[in-house]
């Protein structure tokens, strides 16, 4: 959707990512997803009277290896406050979250609007905060079935400023921040399951306005369709408002893909007001200087550093460094079967063609692969030193996925696939093709290049796909300027 | 002394806190909660410009765990008071429409 003339969009995205640890922030429970209602839900999670929280230090490591990855400021010392509003899913009625001193402080995110061009949104903050548990409402007619499982699962709410211009700009900066998260391994990005979940605050302005406009808040999007779509009906509404000689007024609103519409849920005059007052139950969290240096040396290199890199010292084309860098375990992978193989082009090729498609068709993850990046690179090294020829590759390929062979060289060596490059046993095989095909021939030798590609073939075919095909070209060429 | 609370105030309060009001007591709160205030209006005429905001009354940070699973969660134990549960659920008065 183009933008109205004249009118120009404002959007900041609060991003909640769950963290991927093991047990809640607050409590020893179990953050595993899919479990039986309530199962895992222990007395603090509840809110039952005489508990205490106690701090996971593992949701700090992760915070500070995003705040680190996105150039942020990380305070040493945070705290905690509770948000106080009154929902069943949220049984103690307030929620611990970080109001006046987050983790993450500033910060930003390079993204390729859709001109191609790059373009920096700034990150506000990042803080810490738990979940609230699921409602059910179609279970029992009149009720709200309540499961408290994801109650206080650990959460961290990344703001950005309103650098954001439209809903394309958006979805860049929604992937690229799952992209970042699930690179880092901190967040396991399924959004299917909750694991990442947006609200866009959105306002619109005349082209020459100053100010930004009356903002809308929309809450709760669980997919970049609906981040996307969500965008595109608010602004028309916004606009069309503003057009009709209406005015906005600020509110907090819900998107309904099935209407595509969205619809206010509450205006500022009847905001919760959510009485935010340091968390008497926590003390301030200090983290050592040493504890933040720990984890900037163990970062891993970051996709964009990464597909530089690619592209750079192995020079490989943009598209095959953004597509090798995206996920940490592919480039992982793909560096050591560049170290085997010791070349990037053609190891680039081959994972990104033959592996990456195996690897779809059998719904595997680049960390199930049956092949090692080792016998990949060791069999690119025998394509390399003209042992095999590309179309043997692709057997030896199949025979390394299903595990027939550990190693290339030995299956290679054991089924006698070397390329035939003794030109004494291709000769007799070229003479007496162009003894067969006289038309063909003649045709060749005036000039009709195309019919070398059927010669070529032939001696391929004769020989099982053994014979070196540079060879027999030059061979086919030469034998047919002698005559 | 001005009462900064009065009977109207009261009510309010009632309301927003879910406590009941009860007229017959009305007099006795409104006389704490003013003594209180008057207390508060006492303090605030402190000069406490260069004292820093006390986050915690104790001078000690806060201790982390490990992430490691420690909870067995026994639902049925749990969920004994709660007036309606069934299926693992509890179940509340319907929240949408």
């Amino acid at each position: 959707m183009s933008i109205p003339a004249g009118w120009q969009i404002d959007i900041g995205l609060e991003i909640h990512a769950q963290l991927n640890t093991r047990s809640k922030i607050f409590s020893g429970a179990s953050t595993l997803f899919g479990q039986s209602p309530n199962s895992q839900a222990c007395a603090i999670d509840l809110g039952m009277p005489g508990v205490l929280p106690s701090v996971n230090a593992e949701v700090f490591k992760k915070a500070v290896e995003f705040g680190l990855s996105i150039g942020a400021k990380i305070n040493q010392e945070s705290r905690f406050d509770r948000k106080n509003y009154f929902y069943p899913d949220l049984p103690k009625g307030y929620q611990i979250t970080q109001m006046d001193h987050p983790i993450v402080l500033g910060g930003e995110l390079n993204i390729l609007t859709s001109d191609g061009t790059a373009k920096i949104i700034r990150v506000t903050r990042a803080h810490l905060e738990e979940d609230a548990g699921k409602s059910i409402h179609d279970f029992k007619p009149g009720l709200t079935g309540i499961d408290l499982n994801r109650a206080g699962t650990p959460l961290l709410e990344i703001v950005s400023e309103p650098d954001i211009k439209n809903a394309e700009e958006a979805v860049a900066y929604a992937k690229a921040i799952h992209q970042l998260l699930t690179y880092l391994e901190i967040c396991d990005g399924n959004m299917a399951e909750g694991s990442l979940r947006f609200d866009a605050n959105i306002s619109v302005r005349r082209q020459d306005a100053e100010k930004l406009g009356t903002r809308s808040e929309i809450k709760n999007l669980n997919s970049f369709r609906f981040l996307e779509q969500a965008i595109h009906f608010e602004t028309e509404r916004q606009i069309s408002v503003l057009e009709a000689g209406g005015t906005l007024v600020q509110d907090t609103r819900l998107f309904d893909p099935d209407r595509h519409e969205t619809r206010s849920m509450r205006s500022k005059e009847t905001a919760t007001d959510y009485r935010y007052f340091p968390e008497p139950d926590l003390l301030p969290v200090m983290l050592t200087t040493e504890f933040i240096e720990e984890i900037q040396s163990s970062l891993p290199e970051l996709p964009s550093k990464r597909a530089q890199r690619y592209q750079t010292a192995h020079e490989l084309s943009t598209s095959d460094a953004a597509l090798l860098s995206q996920d940490r375990r592919l480039g992982d992978y793909f560096d050591a079967v560049l170290t085997f193989s010791g070349n990037a082009k053609s190891a680039a090729n081959w994972v990104r063609g033959d592996l990456l498609s195996k690897l779809k068709e059998h719904e595997l993850s680049i960390t199930a692969c049956p092949i090692s990046p080792k016998h990949l690179g060791e069999m690119i090294q025998l394509i390399d030193q003209g042992v095999i020829s590309g179309k043997i590759a692709k057997e030896v390929f199949g025979a390394l996925w299903s595990k027939q062979t550990e190693s290339a060289g030995d299956y290679v060596r054991q089924n006698q696939l070397e390329q035939v490059s003794d030109a004494s046993a291709i000769e007799p095989l070229v003479d007496a093709l162009i003894t067969e095909n006289p038309k063909q021939a003649a045709d060749l030798r005036a000039g009709k290049d195309k019919l070398l590609g059927f010669f070529v073939g032939k001696v391929m075919q004769a020989t099982g796909g053994k014979a070196n095909p540079q060879q027999v070209n030059d061979l086919i060429r030469q034998k047919l300027s002698e005559v | 002394m001005n009462d900064l609370v009065n009977e109207k105030t009261l009510v309010e309060l009632s309301t927003l806190a879910a406590l009941p009001f009860e007229p017959e007591k009305s007099k006795a709160t409104l006389d704490a909660l003013n003594e209180v205030l008057a207390l508060v209006g006492q303090m605030q005429s402190l000069d406490i410009s260069d004292v820093a905001p006390l986050a915690h009354p104790l001078e000690r940070h806060q201790t982390l765990r490990a992430d490691t699973v420690t909870e067995i969660i026994d639902a049925s134990a749990l969920s004994q008071n709660a007036p309606l549960y069934e299926a693992g659920l509890y179940f509340v008065p319907k929240v949408i429409e």
